[in-house]
């Protein structure tokens, strides 16, 4: 493994860096097919490698540690030197299989979704590309690196969003993502400068050795300076606000991109910091309480959304918030679990809504669907696993992923008092069961809204991965459900750090934890039903419209933020700019000018003579000077 | 060998002024290859540079006007050779760039071009304060002309403001050098202006402080440091393309690299104890000239005050006064003059096609360019500074060597970061996306193999700087050591020769 790592790990990241120049490259010339096959071998290319490398890992034995694997020096500056690394260990490996392996099943998802559009080649070639960053970001074994994967995500979710660049509302939904991205990334490049200057080193097992010997307040202003990084990337109160928006794109990248992994890049950098994050409990009760608020607001807003693909993005914005309490709690291994298993169930709803899109002719409104579950009897089955999972419904995926945060969170209640994240995280657990049975039952039951459409299922190009991503979605949870031994969760441990001190020997009572959650998901799925029976679609009063209008926080910024900056830069351009500033320099000129009136004739406008002049005073100060 | 590079795009305009006239594509040929043939003498200084040492080197001296004290020296060290660098590239790619676009007096356009090289390349290489400064206001005839000759309808208001401001901010440099002379010729007890013997004069703060103030006004106007930018909207604006990008690539740098190669030189306490207020106009600059940026309509205007912004970030890094920070500028001087150069070829491509800057006359170009499309986010990521391409390890190292000094700093100057985003997809989105609904959609064709040429090496440079920016790093890293050592070492022991008998 040692001797293997290097060439392994990068194989991983050349295969959809081929893919992505073979298609950006050659282009049209690979005809309508071509892009997709290529696009989706590169992928299964790195998931075969993945695989690889994971049983070279496991070979080695339980000891086996992180691998480095150093390519060289990047750049330097003083002290500053950025070694280009990576970095092999079940952190990284997890990642990248469900990144390569998910990435794979959307890919061929892909081929037949984009059947119809001009340009494959360029979609192809832009998901290669997000395949490569991706994977990148979570081998990285430098901040730095792991930086350059993080921007690049961001730039290829950017182009994808706005891939139908044509509708004003796609090219818009790219801006305002780059852009709120930004927002964090700026924080991040904060606390990165903040861990150079303290830490000597951007590598990030240096930064995790460490971290716990820095002085407290340079810890919580990293820690959460990077946080602030990940709100932005996982779509976390405040910076929240793109992903819905990002909806705009193509489905299988709000699949792949905007639920099963990128979103995910912010909940992976916690525990790839755990060192740092581990070891500074006020950051640890932000991420947990910002999460849990997270959670349970997106989760409101899902219930009141009539745009499908909407209520999936505040579903995964409030999954994320699940994912940050985990971390928060200091169970990160809880958190990489539900990362896992809601890479899956989401991922298969995603593609289900997109199928549903598919046979309408791109209708997602739920207002306008219904009665679709005899037409797309397959894909309707695919979104009731993906919904049951989600809603925490035993023997589901989410289940075991979501009730062992709640159990965290309970611990981290009884450890510290702060009994905030379990509560939040259980109110929304019941909310996250309503919504996902209202979008199920709008889309699927009863009548269609609209009975002359002609909907059809889809090809199997498209069915298949469905398929595969729901047996994922019953089968993931075995990956750590106590009963089979956890398997994943023992092969994280040793990259993720234990806490110490007070949460080490809290343990939640988890028989009647589960008992409850499990009570209040069947309640949320009765209450669902109940009120979404036949198609109904109660308004909720005035609570509705405020969930509608998503607490008003978007247009809140419109107001506060983007009018007034946009308002800043018009007035400082023009009163102050034009007005003032340049006012004055033309002025000053003016007045030269006029004091000038003998050598007005000389204004000739040339500047030819300007210069002349200019240069003949300029040689009688220097002659004046010399002979002095 | 330094002399021949200064000299020969100047032999080459010489040149020119013999073709005889109606001969525009031979004319252009000559002018191509005089510039390209300059690109291979730059690169042999490359080559013959040695990255070890932290001092000039390849110095060519001789007498000029003896009794004055005036010398020819020319020298190059880590911190010109990158500019040097710079313009060998940038003038073969702005020539090319412009076949289409110029067709009228090409003949004369080509002679200023090639003149212009020679001022430029004159200015980064002087070694002599009376030689650097004729080599400095050189620079604005050819340029001044290329916006008053060959600029938009607004020109000559455009050239003569460029040419009355920069020049007006010059001329008390030419005093201070004057008075430095003076002073040199007491303590050193002989007339010289040359650089390196000046840098031994020892100078009390006060007159460090006047000196200093009136070398950095020169400077500060032609980065532009706000609030001194107003020029610059207005010269680019009206320029023609090739104008733009020399402008913005290579005359900007003028008044960076002034700071970085003088201040330390020879006011070392005046720069340290400056370094807070022109940390306070980077940052103004930064965040202005990004909210200016967005509110803009023209797209030359537009990129016009994303220069104040980068070259805030470029300032900032100089008044870091440490190896990040210096190091980050001398690469983002660079990085800005491929990335902004780049911009303005942009515009230039469809200009060239439609006549119009305004951003309200495109929309959905896109579509019907995918080429140039490609090209155009290209750049545009590189401007915005992302990883993997040219831009983001110069920012990167800027505000790493300002959060050194003070997080504030470093917490608002990352708010161009920001900033540059938002301006930079705006204008893409107004242009590129949306429907068609360009006011000459006829006339939006794919970009040509000719102009595509024009952009290879820029697009080269960007990912080639951007992923493995040490070949620059390293050329530069002992000279920019060698010009923190004068700022860290106290005054006093700084060495005093002893005084020569005067001749």
């Amino acid at each position: 493994m040692e001797g293997l790592a290097p060439a392994g790990v990068l194989l991983l990241l050349a295969w959809p860096l081929a893919g992505w120049l073979a298609n950006g490259l050659l282009g049209r010339r690979l005809g309508r097919i071509g892009p997709g096959l290529i696009g989706s071998a590169a992928v299964a290319g790195s998931f075969a490698t993945a695989l690889g490398l994971l049983a070279a890992y496991r070979a080695l034995g339980p000891e086996a540690g992180p691998i480095p694997v150093p390519l060289g020096a990047w750049f330097g500056a003083g002290a500053l030197v950025v070694d280009a690394s990576l970095l092999v260990d079940p952190l990284a490996l997890t990642m990248a299989l469900v990144v390569s392996g998910v990435g794979f099943l959307i890919h061929v998802y892909a081929i037949g979704y984009m059947a119809g559009d001009p340009h494959p080649a360029r979609f192809f070639a832009y998901l290669n590309l997000f395949v490569f960053a991706m994977l990148l970001l979570v081998t990285a074994g430098n901040l730095l690196v792991l930086f350059v994967g993080w921007e690049l995500v961001g730039v290829c979710s950017y182009l994808l969003i706005g891939f139908w660049f044509d509708r004003p509302a796609a090219a818009t939904a790219g801006r305002k993502a780059f852009v709120t991205n930004r927002v964090g990334d700026a924080a991040f490049l904060l606390g990165l400068f903040l861990l150079f200057t303290s830490v000597g080193s951007l590598d990030i097992l240096k930064v995790g050795e460490a971290a716990s010997a820095l002085p407290g307040g340079v810890r919580l202003a990293a820690a959460l300076l990077l946080f602030a990084g990940a709100t932005g990337k996982s779509a976390q109160i405040p910076l929240h606000v793109w992903l819905p928006d990002a909806m705009e794109g193509p489905t299988p990248v709000s699949a792949l991109i905007h639920a099963a992994t990128m979103v995910t890049a912010g909940v992976f950098l916690i525990a790839r910091l755990g060192g740092l994050f581990l070891a500074t409990p006020g950051a640890m009760a932000v991420v947990a309480v910002l999460g849990a608020l997270t959670a349970f607001f997106a989760a409101t807003v899902a219930l009141r959304q009539h745009d499908l693909k909407r209520v999936l993005a505040y579903s995964t914005i409030s999954q994320l918030g699940y994912m940050f309490v985990a971390m928060g709690a200091f169970a990160p291994a809880a958190g990489m679990f539900h990362l896992v298993t809601h890479a899956f169930f989401k991922a298969l709803l995603f593609l289900a809504a997109g199928s549903v899109m598919h046979a309408m002719h791109d209708v997602i409104d739920v207002r306008r669907l219904g009665g679709l579950a005899r037409p797309l009897r397959q894909t309707a089955l695919g979104f009731v696993v993906g919904g049951l999972a989600l809603a925490g419904v035993p023997p589901f995926a989410g289940f075991f992923s979501k009730d062992l945060i709640l159990e965290h969170a309970f611990a981290l209640g009884m450890a510290t008092g702060n009994y905030l994240p379990y509560l939040l995280g259980l109110l929304t657990a019941f909310v996250t069961a309503v919504y996902i049975t209202r979008a199920a039952l709008l889309t699927f039951s009863g009548r269609p809204a609209e009975p002359g459409a002609r909907p059809h299922e889809a090809p199997p190009v498209m069915l298949w991965p469905m398929a595969l991503l729901a047996v994922l979605s019953v089968a993931g949870g075995g990956l750590g459900a106590r009963a089979a031994g956890e398997p994943l969760l023992r092969f994280l441990e040793p990259a993720l750090p234990h806490p110490d001190g007070a949460l080490a020997g809290v343990h939640a009572p988890a028989g009647p934890l589960m008992v409850l959650s499990v009570a209040v998901a069947a309640a949320g799925v009765a209450l669902g039903w109940t009120l979404h029976r036949g198609r109904r679609d109660p308004a909720l009063g005035a609570l509705g419209g405020v969930l509608e209008q998503r607490w008003y926080i978007d247009a809140l910024y419109e107001a506060a933020l983007l009018r007034p900056a946009r308002a800043l830069g018009r007035w400082l351009a023009g009163p102050v700019d034009l007005g003032a500033i340049d006012a004055l320099v033309n002025g000053v000129g003016r007045g030269l000018a006029r004091l000038g009136a003998d050598v007005r004739r000389w204004q000739t406008g040339y500047a030819r003579q300007y210069a002349l002049g200019v240069l003949a005073g300029t040689v009688l100060i220097l002659v004046f000077w010399m002979l002095r | 060998m330094l002399t021949q590079l200064i000299f020969l795009p100047l032999v080459g305009a010489l040149l020119v002024a013999l073709i005889p006239r109606g001969r525009p594509d031979t004319v252009r040929w000559l002018g191509l290859l005089v510039s390209l043939a300059a690109a291979v003498l730059a690169a042999r200084v490359v080559g013959a540079f040695d990255a070890s040492s932290g001092g000039l080197q390849l110095v060519e001296r001789a007498a000029w006007i003896p009794g004055l004290g005036v010398g020819y020296a020319v020298g190059v060290d880590g911190i010109s050779l990158l500019l040097v660098g710079l313009v060998a590239v940038i003038f073969p790619v702005a020539l090319l760039g412009s076949w289409g676009s110029i067709t009228e007096r090409v003949k004369a356009y080509t002679i200023a071009m090639l003149g212009l090289q020679t001022a430029v390349l004159g200015t980064f290489l002087s070694l002599d304060l009376v030689l650097f400064y004729v080599f400095w206001e050189a620079v604005l005839i050819p340029m001044a002309f290329l916006i008053g000759v060959w600029g938009g309808p607004n020109r000559r208001y455009a050239a003569i403001k460029f040419f009355l401001y920069t020049m007006a901010a010059s001329v008390l440099m030419l005093v201070a050098i004057l008075v430095l002379h003076a002073l040199a010729a007491g303590q050193l007890g002989e007339r010289t202006f040359d650089l390196q013997r000046l840098a031994e004069v020892r100078l009390d703060a006060g007159v460090q402080g006047w000196l200093f103030a009136a070398f950095a006004l020169a400077f500060a106007v032609k980065v532009p440091v706000w609030p001194l930018h107003t020029w610059l909207p207005d010269a680019h604006t009206e320029a023609p393309t090739a104008g733009s990008v020399i402008l913005a690539a290579v005359l900007l740098k003028m008044g960076t690299y002034g700071f970085v190669r003088f201040g330390p030189m020879l006011f070392p306490e005046a720069l340290v104890a400056a370094a807070p207020l022109l940390a306070a106009l980077a940052i103004v600059g930064i965040v202005y000239g990004a909210a200016v940026s967005w509110a803009q309509t023209d797209f030359k205007r537009l990129i016009a005050f994303s220069s104040v912004s980068h070259l805030g970030f470029v300032m900032l890094g100089i008044a870091a006064l440490n190896e990040q920070g210096f190091q980050g500028s001398l690469l983002q001087m660079v990085n800005h003059g491929i990335s902004t150069g780049a911009l303005f070829m942009i515009v230039g491509v469809l200009y060239d096609r439609t006549h119009t800057r305004e951003l309200a006359d495109y929309g959905g170009v896109a579509a019907r360019m995918p080429r140039f499309a490609a090209l155009f986010t290209i750049v545009l990521l590189s401007s915005a500074a992302l990883p993997g391409t040219n831009g983001f390890v110069g920012e990167f190292l800027i505000l790493l060597g300002a959060f050194r000094v003070s997080a504030w700093w470093a917490a608002l100057g990352v708010l161009g970061v920001i900033l540059s985003a938002v301006y930079l997809l705006w204008a893409y989105q107004q242009v590129m996306h949306g429907p068609a609904t360009a006011r000459h959609p006829e006339r939006l064709t794919e970009i040509t193999p000719r102009e595509l040429l024009a952009f290879a090496p820029l697009v080269a440079l960007i990912f080639a700087i951007g992923l493995y920016p040490r070949p620059l790093l390293d050329r530069s890293e002992a000279a920019v050591r060698a010009a923190l050592d004068r700022l860290e070492r106290p005054a006093q022991q700084r060495i005093v020769p002893q005084a020569r008998e005067p001749r």
